[in-house]
């Protein structure tokens, strides 16, 4: 592949020509990429889980100048070399990354930094001392800091198709014991596994998906790929192997893409594509992940906030019910909970949005616990909206009772916890508060309010269904 | 001291340090076989770091361990540790029951995964704490007294004859407490041995039947009714050993163990 493609306006037909497979140089290209993504994905996120995710970033620095003293000492740059060239010099970084906070007074994070900028600069003054020389084979060399995929030869492809798929097995070999050590290390180490074999071959593991990326992603941006993947899983899995499984998917995504993108435009850097490609796949996790994304948490909070506003208003149904002169000195088993009340009878009680109580009423009335009264424009609790205003006003005056007898809390600071605990109280939770309370099915709250009995309600094995 | 017969841990002349600070000096015991053992001390006093010393988790300055008379390498499976539950990361990715299949891996090679029987084992071992209901839950999803009984059900997969616990009642619910203390009845029938840091001297005599006294040293060791007395505790969370830690902190510093012969 030669520059004179570097310029071309109808990417659509690139776009389609690479997509038909015909040039079997993209298609190992394609393989390549997908299967670094794949695996360096995979190995990243136990960097990410131990809180390492900046070591990929050191050693990916620190393979650098392994690959130009390989290049300088042999004058060629057959792929076997610059592996492992760029192996030792990044297990190099990886000594000194651990050794300066065992024996002196720098701290890990400093340590990394010192690494990371120390290799960098020593591959980059071998780099230009390389480009003064009379040497062939060295034009590819500055393509390993950005990464360019287009310029990979089969040879390179084979070789890491080969370390990408040792990596996976590896990894499938070893799983059980990374995720012990990543989870709970000292246990590990009390029940007598041998943690130095397994951290340095997790660090052998994530130094060769390092190097094999070099040349796709580069020096510069393959932290990345370690660790943007997983992150982006995290949204979306909620056990290990399932997570890992995403990320290497998502990972094998941005690989594709960015063989596709480097096809299109073979001069383009690849690194900074794949990256913008992870970071908008992180993005979308982020937003749409069912259950722990951004707009399913809204979801979720929309949908609590009108759980509360519901009960909110039964409970005022039930308060007007109480308050009403009909129901004046009664028994509270007596109380008649069926009288009607219209929109400003509930206002007068609760502080709420005209508008957002109105929604609320009708929302009620689907569901069948209110009932709209036509001669007087006014509404009433159904038989199980009885049940349910008295289930939650009961919640809601044994918290109250409890907070007070048990807790000695001021009488006229409680109404507060319980406003909010009245909607999240289960009904064994309750059972609890009833036991727990001095006398059993306490009849009145500290206000001296009667606590309704809901319990044995006739309708609650119908609710119950 | 008189020996004792069959004693599952003997400690030696153990000394410990966090730097140059000494944490543990000189602290010898042997304890009985079969019974429950609390360590009781003051914050600081290196009652965890005692445990970390004796499992090998930590460095230690001098001493020796026998775990059922021999090192802990050749006794490793008969010893089970329960780290403090605030050490680990509740947040991983990972359910109830693999947590406890955790425990089997000391006796699976390098390659091996948890067999039907790994999962029977773990299964009992839930059971015991009254976990089972909760093998596939996610541990991010428990109340801090779940999770202890998931690292207990976890050291219980072990199988092991000696029980090191980290705090295993700090800041646990009733249900858990309970649970707990069943639990040493049980392993106590099965002659079994349980260490324990323990951070509530009202209990101590309740749920153990020994009591190590710890601060920076050993101040007592035996049954609970001969050493938990008032001039013992009186020891031990009085005054601070200023003096001894001074010298000792001098003597690290000076790293004068490198060049002063042994003789």
């Amino acid at each position: 592949m030669g520059d004179f493609v570097a310029y071309n306006p109808s990417y659509w037909a690139l776009f389609v020509e690479f997509w038909q497979l015909n040039d079997p140089n993209a298609v190992w290209v394609l393989i390549g990429s997908a299967l670094l993504g794949l695996s360096a994905s995979v190995i990243g996120g136990f960097a990410f889980l131990r809180k390492r995710s900046l070591m990929g970033d050191a050693l990916a620095h620190a393979a650098l100048p392994g690959v130009m003293t390989a290049f300088i000492l042999f004058h060629a740059n057959t792929p076997i070399l610059m592996f492992l060239g760029a192996v030792s010099s990044s297990f190099l970084g990886l000594f000194l990354m651990d050794w300066l906070p065992k024996n002196t007074k720098i701290k890990p994070d400093a340590a990394m930094a010192i690494t990371l900028s120390f290799f960098f600069a020593l591959g980059l003054m071998e780099l230009s001392y390389i480009q003064g020389l009379e040497v062939a084979g060295k034009s590819g060399l500055d393509k390993i800091l950005f990464g360019q995929a287009a310029a990979m030869l089969p040879h390179d492809i084979y070789l890491l198709s080969i370390v990408a798929i040792i990596v996976l097995i590896m990894v499938a070999l070893f799983f059980q014991k990374f995720r012990l050590i990543a989870f709970n290390r000292s246990y590990a180490k009390s029940i007598g596994l041998n943690i130095p074999f397994y951290e340095v071959l997790l660090a052998l593991l994530i130094v060769m998906s390092v190097v094999i990326g070099l040349q796709i992603v580069g020096v510069v941006l393959m932290a990345a790929v370690l660790l943007t993947p997983v992150a982006a899983a995290r949204f979306w899995n909620q056990n290990l192997p399932g997570m890992l499984m995403t990320a290497g998917g998502i990972g094998a995504i941005s690989g594709v893409l960015s063989a596709n993108v480097s096809y299109m435009a073979p001069a383009m850097p690849t690194g900074p594509w794949m990256v913008v490609m992870l970071f908008i796949l992180f993005v979308i996790s982020f937003l749409f992940a069912p259950r722990k994304g951004l707009l399913s948490n809204l979801a979720q909070q929309r949908q609590l906030r009108r759980h509360v506003c519901d009960e909110n208003v039964l409970r005022t149904f039930y308060i007007l019910n109480e308050r009403h002169p009909v129901n004046d000195k009664k028994e509270h088993s007596a109380i008649d909970l069926g009288l009607a009340f219209g929109e400003e009878a509930i206002l007068a009680v609760r502080g709420i949005a005209i508008g957002k109580l109105k929604q609320t009423l009708q929302r009620l009335e689907q569901k069948g616990l209110l009932s709209r009264t036509h001669d007087t424009d006014g509404w009433r609790l159904t038989e199980m909206g009885m049940f349910a205003a008295m289930t939650l006003t009961r919640r809601h005056r044994l918290w109250e009772s409890y907070l007070t007898e048990q807790l000695d809390m001021d009488v006229n600071k409680v109404h507060h916890y319980a406003e909010q605990i009245e909607h999240l109280l289960t009904d064994e939770e309750t059972l609890q508060i009833e036991q727990a309370l001095a006398q059993q099915g306490a009849l009145r709250d500290p206000h001296g309010r009667k606590i309704p009995d809901s319990r044995n309600h006739p309708i609650q094995d119908e609710v119950a269904k | 001291m008189k020996a004792i017969q069959n004693s599952p841990l003997i400690v030696d002349q153990l000394s410990m340090r966090y730097q140059y600070k000494p944490v543990l000096t000189d602290v010898s015991f042997q304890i009985p076989e079969g019974k429950t053992i609390a360590v009781v001390g003051p914050n600081g006093a290196g009652k965890s770091t005692l445990l970390k010393g004796i499992m090998g988790l930590e460095p230690t300055m001098s001493g020796s361990i026998k775990f059922f008379g021999q090192p802990l390498d050749q006794k490793r499976l008969a010893v089970a540790y329960v780290p403090q539950r605030e050490e680990s990361d509740w947040d991983f990715p990972i359910n109830v029951m693999d947590v406890v299949l955790m425990g089997r891996h000391g006796q699976l090679k390098f390659w091996q995964r948890p067999s039907a029987q790994d999962i029977l084992i773990a299964e009992q071992a839930l059971e015991q704490v009254s976990m089972l209901d909760f093998k596939s839950r996610q541990i991010n999803q428990l109340s801090g007294g779940q999770q202890q009984r998931v690292f207990l059900a976890r050291a219980l997969a072990q199988k092991a004859s000696l029980y090191l616990m980290d705090e295993p009642f700090a800041g646990v619910d009733v249900t858990t407490e309970k649970a707990i203390v069943e639990l040493f009845e049980t392993l106590k029938t099965q002659n079994k041995t349980i260490v324990c840091v323990h951070h509530d001297l009202n209990t101590v005599s309740e749920y153990f039947d020994w009591v190590l006294l710890i601060n920076a040293r050993l101040i007592a060791a035996g049954p609970v009714n001969e050493v938990l007395t008032p001039e013992n505790l009186n020891k031990t969370y009085g005054g601070r050993l200023s003096l001894l830690n001074e010298m000792t902190e001098k003597l690290y510093r000076s790293n004068i163990d490198r060049v002063h012969d042994n003789g």
